[in-house]
């Protein structure tokens, strides 16, 4: 699927960050991160591993506490947001995880019905496995419905994680790592399915990959994290137009023999 | 002169590990806690888990059962034949089933059945937990908007202390029932004497302790297990540390427990 071009809304960032500080003993991860995800873009944020791109994320959804810094998510900090209204803020934000996190003790349905049963308590039976359908179609796996995650392949959960944050109708979508250990058709799959989810759902979402072909078909706007900041921000021949021994490497060792 | 210069570096070194360790105990103990009291301010709040409540007390009751009835019986039956030769030195064999019914009821069942449980529900509580974080199934719960410590916590805990004193009561009866076919192989005693001779010296104190004795010690296994798998970390390593770690505690705790519980109830007798 090709991507569409998309005007994202400067003017309404969904997400906000500013001076974003996390270390891990004495570690310094992040080192002052600004950041603003604006409303129907992907942002596609690159770097090397261990370089807390993972860790951006996590705090975005509030899995860690920054040290310093503010993240504003549709206006709410969310280091100093109530129990109650993290909880709803993350209703809003869809969560893949890098191996997708299923549920291994549930079928596929259950492992849809999971989150739907449990926000929209007074669903009738009807409307969840209409809910239930309709993601999996949207993914494509609707034969999955009563496997064990066990008997899935790697993309296949992949795909069925996507399917999972998409039953809440979020309107962020936070990708971590989502083509990592694909085969190269699965993760051009992966990738069209991110573009669709972006215009079917109308979502902004964050991709966080080390993957170039990923960030090339995906991104609407690219952030180069280098040394816990953010170096490089731009389209990606803006990005990746330079002779910067830190970020050369990476275009050629993706399309460079 | 200056004091630490006098101190040997090894014993520098081993205080700052004693003060480390002090100081990690003291953290857990504090987390522990913190653990407990969210774990009731969250247990009867609704929305509830029941089905998964219920659920978990037919894993909880399942996975002991066959274990703890062959244990149970076993239990009885050698009770009996090694109490057997001290009563006969005194001419007191017939006292056989009382003994055997004060010791089943009162500490027996619920001891063997707590630490079978440690073993058999604690290790399986901590590794499911533990790999559920590894591998950020817990993590994704949470990110979905949903409640994983109510889900995942509150209902094990729930189920254990639940179920534990209904399998306790059933280790005591069969080890009652072992106890009476030791009793009519040797003695020829009737069922119907020995239920009376096992019933007569047993008061409603007895039966009250014994079953207060197992709800702590469900709560106990349930929330030790619970706690180690909930906080693992560090990978595969982790998941087995944890299993290893909520049966070690559980049984450990168990022991201590069952000391104060003892003392308590003494002093109602």
């Amino acid at each position: 699927m090709k991507k569409v071009a998309v005007q994202a809304d400067q003017n309404n960032p969904v997400i906000s960050i500013r001076g974003l500080k996390k270390a891990f003993q004495d570690y310094a991860v992040l080192r002052g991160i600004d950041l603003d995800l604006y409303q129907g873009e992907n942002l596609v944020v690159l770097g090397r591993s261990g370089t807390g791109k993972s860790v951006l994320i996590k705090i975005i959804s509030g899995l860690l506490k920054p040290d310093e810094g503010m993240v504003k998510v549709f206006g709410q900090d969310i280091a100093h947001v109530t129990e109650d209204d993290l909880q709803k803020l993350r209703i809003r934000i869809g969560f893949s995880f890098q191996n997708s996190a299923l549920y291994d003790s549930m079928t596929v349905r259950k492992n849809l019905e999971f989150p739907l049963v449990r926000n929209k308590r007074n669903l009738t039976r009807g409307e969840i496995n209409t809910s239930v359908e309709t993601v999996l179609d949207a993914v494509g796996l609707s034969q999955t419905i009563n496997q064990m995650p066990s008997e899935l392949s790697g993309g296949q959960r992949k795909r069925i994680g996507i399917a999972r944050t998409l039953i809440l109708n979020p309107e962020i979508m936070l990708y971590d790592e989502p083509t990592a250990g694909l085969d190269p058709i699965t993760c051009i799959e992966i990738n069209d399915l991110i573009n669709e989810v972006q215009q079917r759902y109308n979502t902004s979402s964050i991709i966080i990959t080390h993957d170039l072909t990923c960030a090339k078909q995906t991104g609407d706007r690219i952030a180069m994290l280098l040394d816990g900041q953010f170096q490089r921000t731009g389209t990606f021949e803006e990005v990746f137009n330079t002779t910067d021994s830190r970020v050369k490497p990476f275009y050629d060792y993706n399309f460079i023999e | 002169m200056d004091n630490t210069q006098s101190i040997p570096k090894h014993t520098n070194k081993r205080l700052a590990k004693l003060k480390q360790s002090l100081s990690d105990f003291f953290l857990t103990l504090y987390n522990i806690n913190k653990f407990i009291l969210r774990f009731f301010r969250e247990a009867f709040v609704p929305p509830f888990e029941l089905k998964e409540v219920v659920r978990q007390c037919y894993e909880v009751g399942v996975r002991s059962f066959t274990l703890i009835s062959v244990t149970g019986f076993i239990v009885g039956v050698i009770f009996t034949k090694q109490s057997r030769p001290s009563l006969s030195q005194f001419g007191a064999e017939s006292w056989l089933p009382s003994l055997v019914s004060i010791a089943i009821m009162r500490a027996l069942a619920p001891l063997v059945t707590a630490l079978i449980a440690s073993g058999k529900v604690g290790s399986s509580i901590g590794a499911e937990l533990g790999s559920m974080r590894v591998t950020e199934q817990i993590d994704a719960m949470e990110v979905s908007g949903t409640k994983p410590f109510k889900y995942l916590v509150c209902t094990r805990v729930l189920a254990t202390t639940l179920t534990i004193p209904i399998l306790s009561t059933y280790t005591g009866f069969v080890a009652l029932f072992g106890g009476y076919l030791n009793v009519t192989q040797n003695e020829g005693t009737t069922w119907t004497t020995f239920i009376q001779e096992v019933f007569e010296p047993l008061t409603f104190t007895d039966f009250v302790a014994s079953l207060i004795k197992s709800i702590v010690f469900g709560f106990t296994i349930g929330i030790v297990g619970c706690y180690q798998g909930y906080n693992s970390n560090k990978g595969t390593e982790g998941v087995g540390k944890a299993a290893n770690g909520a049966v070690i505690t559980a049984m450990f705790l168990v022991f201590i427990e069952e000391v104060i519980i003892v003392q308590i109830t003494g002093w109602f007798r």
